[in-house]
This record gives structure tokens, C-alpha cells and sequence, in this order.
């Protein structure tokens, strides 16, 4: 094992990791609230809409993410009404559009999972806030997000860690996060297996943080659950 | 040129080289799939046994590459792969570089992708099967061989049957990432096209269709294998 060789890969890789960490969260906030849109349409009882939101998800979820991110990078650039207006200066960018696209993408999957999440919401608890006079913004903010949100959060967490992978895409629009810069060091030094292990170890470490965040946050939004734990002397209560 | 001569199928389209493309995508997630199929009940196997050592050597495999992006996995195999034929060629005498063909690179590193999500799959299936139902064959004295046939196998399938559909899906998007080897694959095919007519937005717009009719298509052929498989069961639970 040539360790000086492993030091120098590692401190070149984390030196990309700011670049896949601000894609990631970027993309997953961008693509957060244009899910909420979608799912909104979703089950907002237009049918147009609903027929929309639903094209969407479709579409989204069907295709492969890089041919959806070439179709923003190098086919977006191909109209005049687009070069020309003012998005241009930021659509030039290839950061841009790795992010848009990446946005774009987790929404589909993001509104079928927030979707899931309404569906655990019961109907009785709907009902009961109307019956006290809560209505609009202010039955969705106490009683249907939270509910929704918390149902929603294990796949959440999966496909956050999708996000996380799919960051790696980045690297074939140009833009040079971890992925990118290991896939540069493989072709230039022809050790790949070392270079692999830094950059797997890089992406493992990453999930693991998130994931471990995701559970924490999921511990925060149940305590009921843990609340009812028996308080025999002895018995430690089991969270998950 | 119009858009109908530019994807049909005359001397200057671009259809035929398309569909053969979206075969190639198939051949090759088909491929893996069978690939992954195998190591994914082996790494099961290992996920569920007594061995602490084997139960340990699954988790890593399955955490490593279901967390680890794709694209570097298919770097890693590539390669990797390719250094690996080289050394072995140089050891017989044979000189230069030699390449890992890409369609076995991406059918290898897609296949170790999807193996490790198909041994969750397995897992999930194996732990369905009511726990009566293997003391019952052990109890008539059925042989491991013979329990594995008669009890396992045709439960863990008919349970496995809709994680399967999502491993596909997930492998034929997968799949497309292989195109950074060469394999004109769809969407390689779809990107050759695009930069030699300069018809980025419509070839990306016609690969993108093809995707999503593979898709919907597999999804659609998943869906009746699950009702075909499920037609002795109790409908109840799960069954809208």
C-alpha cells in the first residue's frame, strides 16, 4: 500500500467535496419545494392540473437522469429564444444546469414520496381541526405537513441519499465534483483501485452523516411514539 | 432535413440506429439483472446465516455499493477491469493495453450494482415466509435441498416480485451511465446522433421517449407477473 500516494489522492478528493456537497443541497432544496408544487397539484383536485403533475412525475421518473441533464445542458442552448434571453447568462453555466437538473429530477421522485406521506394522514384528524375552525394554510402547517412529513421521512432519507449519488452525474457536464476529479486522477495516474477506495470512502462517509441526521430528525419529530414507552425498571425503551 | 427524415428510418435517419440502441440498453440491463440476480442471492444468503464473518462481508458489500455513485462504480470496473486484462495479458506475453470490452465492464458493474440492491430484495422476500411454514417442511423431515425448492424458492420469487420491478427500473436508468464506456447504448446512441446533426434538443427529447417506453412497458409486464404470481393468494393486503 503506498500510503504517501492514498494522502495525496484523499487531500485532492476532499478538496472537491464543497462542490458535491453545494450541488447536493442545492438540488435537494430546490428540488424540495418544487416537489411540494407538483404534489400540490397533485392532489389539489383540478384535474388539469392533477393530469399535469402527474405527466411530470412520469416523465421524471422514467427517464435516465443524465439524458434529462444533456437535454438541459446542450439542448436548451440550441434555441434562439433562449440565448437571448436573460436566463442565458446563467444557463451557460454548467453548475447551473447540473443543478436544475438535478432538481427537476428528485422533484418526480420527492412528490411520490411526500404523496405516500399525505396518504398516512387520517381522515379523522382532518376532520377534527376543521370541526375546531382550522382551515387553509393553517390546518396544513399543525396537522397535515407534520403528520405527512413524518410518514414521508424514511423514504425521504433513501432518496436523499440517491441525491447524493446522483451528484456524481455533475462530473459529465463539466462541472468538477468528487467523482469527476477521481475519474481525472484514474486516467491520468492508472491506480484506479486506490483512487476508488478514497473516493468511496468520501461518498460512504457522507451518507452516513446524512443518514444519521435524517434518524435524529426523525427521532426529534415522534416523541409520542417514544413517550409511550413502558417505564418497567430494567427495560430501556426502544427507539425505531 | 425535417424531423421525420432526421429520426426515420431512410438512409440519413437516425431511427433504426435508435431502436438498436434501446436493444443494446435492454441486452444489457437484462444482463446484469441475471448477474445481479445470482450475487444478490448469494450476498442474501450470507445477510441470513448464523456466520458472523459472512453476515459481515454482506453488509459491506451492500453498503458499499448501494452507497458508493454508480458512475464511479462503472469507472472502477472499467478500469480497473482493463488493467487487470492487461497485467494477466502481460503475463502470458501479450503486449500494449488491453481494453475490458465495454459491454462486459457495464453489465459486470451494473450487474454489482443491482446485486446488492436485489440481496435487500431477497432478504425482505425470505423473512415474508411464515416462520410455521419452514418448521412444518423441517418437521416432516424435507432436506435443505428440497425445503429450498419446494418452500423457499417459490415464496421468496412470488414476495421478490415487485422489489424486482424496482431493481429493473432502477438498472435500466442505471444502464445508461454505461454509455461513458462507449457502449452505444441508447443513450450513447442518442448522444452520437445529437452532436453530428447538431439536434441536441430533439435527439435528447427522442432517446429520453425511448427510455420512458421501456419503462412504462417493463413497469406494465411487472404489474401482471405480480397478479399472475399472487392468483393462489388470499387477495386482501396490499392489493388495491
Amino acid at each position: 500500500m503506498d500510503i504517501p500516494f492514498l494522502f495525496q489522492t484523499m487531500k485532492t478528493l476532499l478538496a472537491a467535496v464543497p462542490m458535491t456537497l453545494a450541488l447536493f443541497s442545492l438540488s435537494v432544496l430546490f428540488g424540495g419545494l418544487l416537489a411540494l408544487l407538483v404534489v400540490w397539484m397533485r392532489v389539489g383536485g383540478n384535474p388539469v392540473l392533477s393530469r399535469f403533475a402527474r405527466g411530470y412525475i412520469f416523465v421524471f421518473r422514467g427517464s435516465p437522469l443524465l439524458i434529462q441533464m444533456f437535454l438541459v445542458f446542450y439542448g436548451l442552448g440550441q434555441f434562439g429564444f433562449i440565448r437571448h434571453s436573460f436566463v442565458w447568462p446563467a444557463l451557460r453555466e454548467p453548475f447551473v444546469c447540473a443543478v436544475l437538473s438535478l432538481a427537476l429530477c428528485t422533484a418526480g421522485y420527492t412528490a411520490e414520496i411526500f404523496r405516500f406521506g399525505l396518504r398516512a394522514v387520517p381522515p379523522r384528524e382532518i376532520e377534527a381541526a376543521r370541526a375546531i375552525g382550522m382551515s387553509g394554510f393553517l390546518l396544513v402547517r399543525r396537522i397535515i405537513a407534520p403528520i405527512a412529513f413524518r410518514h414521508a421521512l424514511p423514504a425521504y432519507s433513501t432518496e436523499i441519499v440517491m441525491m447524493v449519488k446522483s451528484t456524481a452525474l455533475a462530473s459529465l457536464v463539466t462541472v468538477w465534483e468528487v467523482t469527476g476529479v477521481a475519474q481525472r486522477l484514474i486516467s491520468q495516474t492508472y491506480r484506479t483501485m486506490e483512487v476508488f477506495l478514497c473516493a468511496a470512502i468520501i461518498y460512504l462517509v457522507l451518507n452516513f452523516l446524512i443518514l444519521q441526521a435524517m434518524a435524529l430528525l426523525e427521532h426529534r419529530l415522534s416523541p409520542h411514539r417514544r413517550a409511550a414507552a413502558p417505564l418497567v425498571p430494567g427495560s430501556l425503551p426502544v427507539s425505531r | 432535413m425535417g424531423i421525420v427524415e432526421t429520426l426515420g428510418f431512410g438512409q440519413t435517419g437516425w431511427g433504426g440506429l435508435l431502436l438498436m440502441g434501446a436493444l443494446m440498453t435492454l441486452c444489457l440491463t437484462l444482463t446484469a439483472l441475471l448477474l445481479g440476480a445470482v450475487l444478490g442471492a448469494v450476498v442474501a444468503a450470507a445477510k441470513l446465516s448464523q456466520n458472523r464473518a459472512a453476515r459481515t462481508a454482506g453488509g459491506f458489500y451492500t453498503t458499499v455499493f448501494r452507497g458508493v455513485p454508480e458512475l464511479l462504480i462503472i469507472y472502477l470496473v472499467y478500469f480497473g477491469g482493463s488493467s487487470a486484462l492487461t497485467a494477466i495479458g502481460g503475463y502470458f506475453g501479450v503486449e500494449g493495453f488491453l481494453g475490458l470490452p465495454s459491454f462486459i465492464a457495464g453489465a459486470l458493474a451494473v450487474g454489482l450494482i443491482c446485486g446488492a440492491y436485489q440481496a435487500e430484495v431477497y432478504r425482505g422476500a425470505f423473512l415474508a415466509i411464515p416462520k410455521g411454514e419452514l418448521e412444518a417442511a423441517q418437521a416432516i423431515g424435507m432436506h435443505r435441498l428440497l425445503r429450498f425448492r419446494r418452500i423457499i424458492a417459490p415464496q421468496v420469487l412470488r414476495f421478490a416480485i415487485p422489489g424486482i420491478g424496482n431493481v429493473w427500473q432502477l438498472s435500466l436508468k442505471d444502464s445508461a451511465l454505461v454509455s461513458v464506456t462507449g457502449l452505444a447504448d441508447l443513450m450513447r446512441t442518442s448522444q452520437v446522433a445529437a452532436g453530428s446533426t447538431r439536434q441536441y434538443f430533439l435527439f435528447f427529447i427522442a432517446g429520453g421517449c425511448l427510455y420512458l417506453i421501456l419503462t412504462s412497458m417493463s413497469d406494465r409486464l411487472f404489474a401482471l407477473a405480480e397478479r399472475r404470481a399472487s392468483r393462489s393468494m388470499p387477495a386482501g393486503i396490499g392489493q388495491i
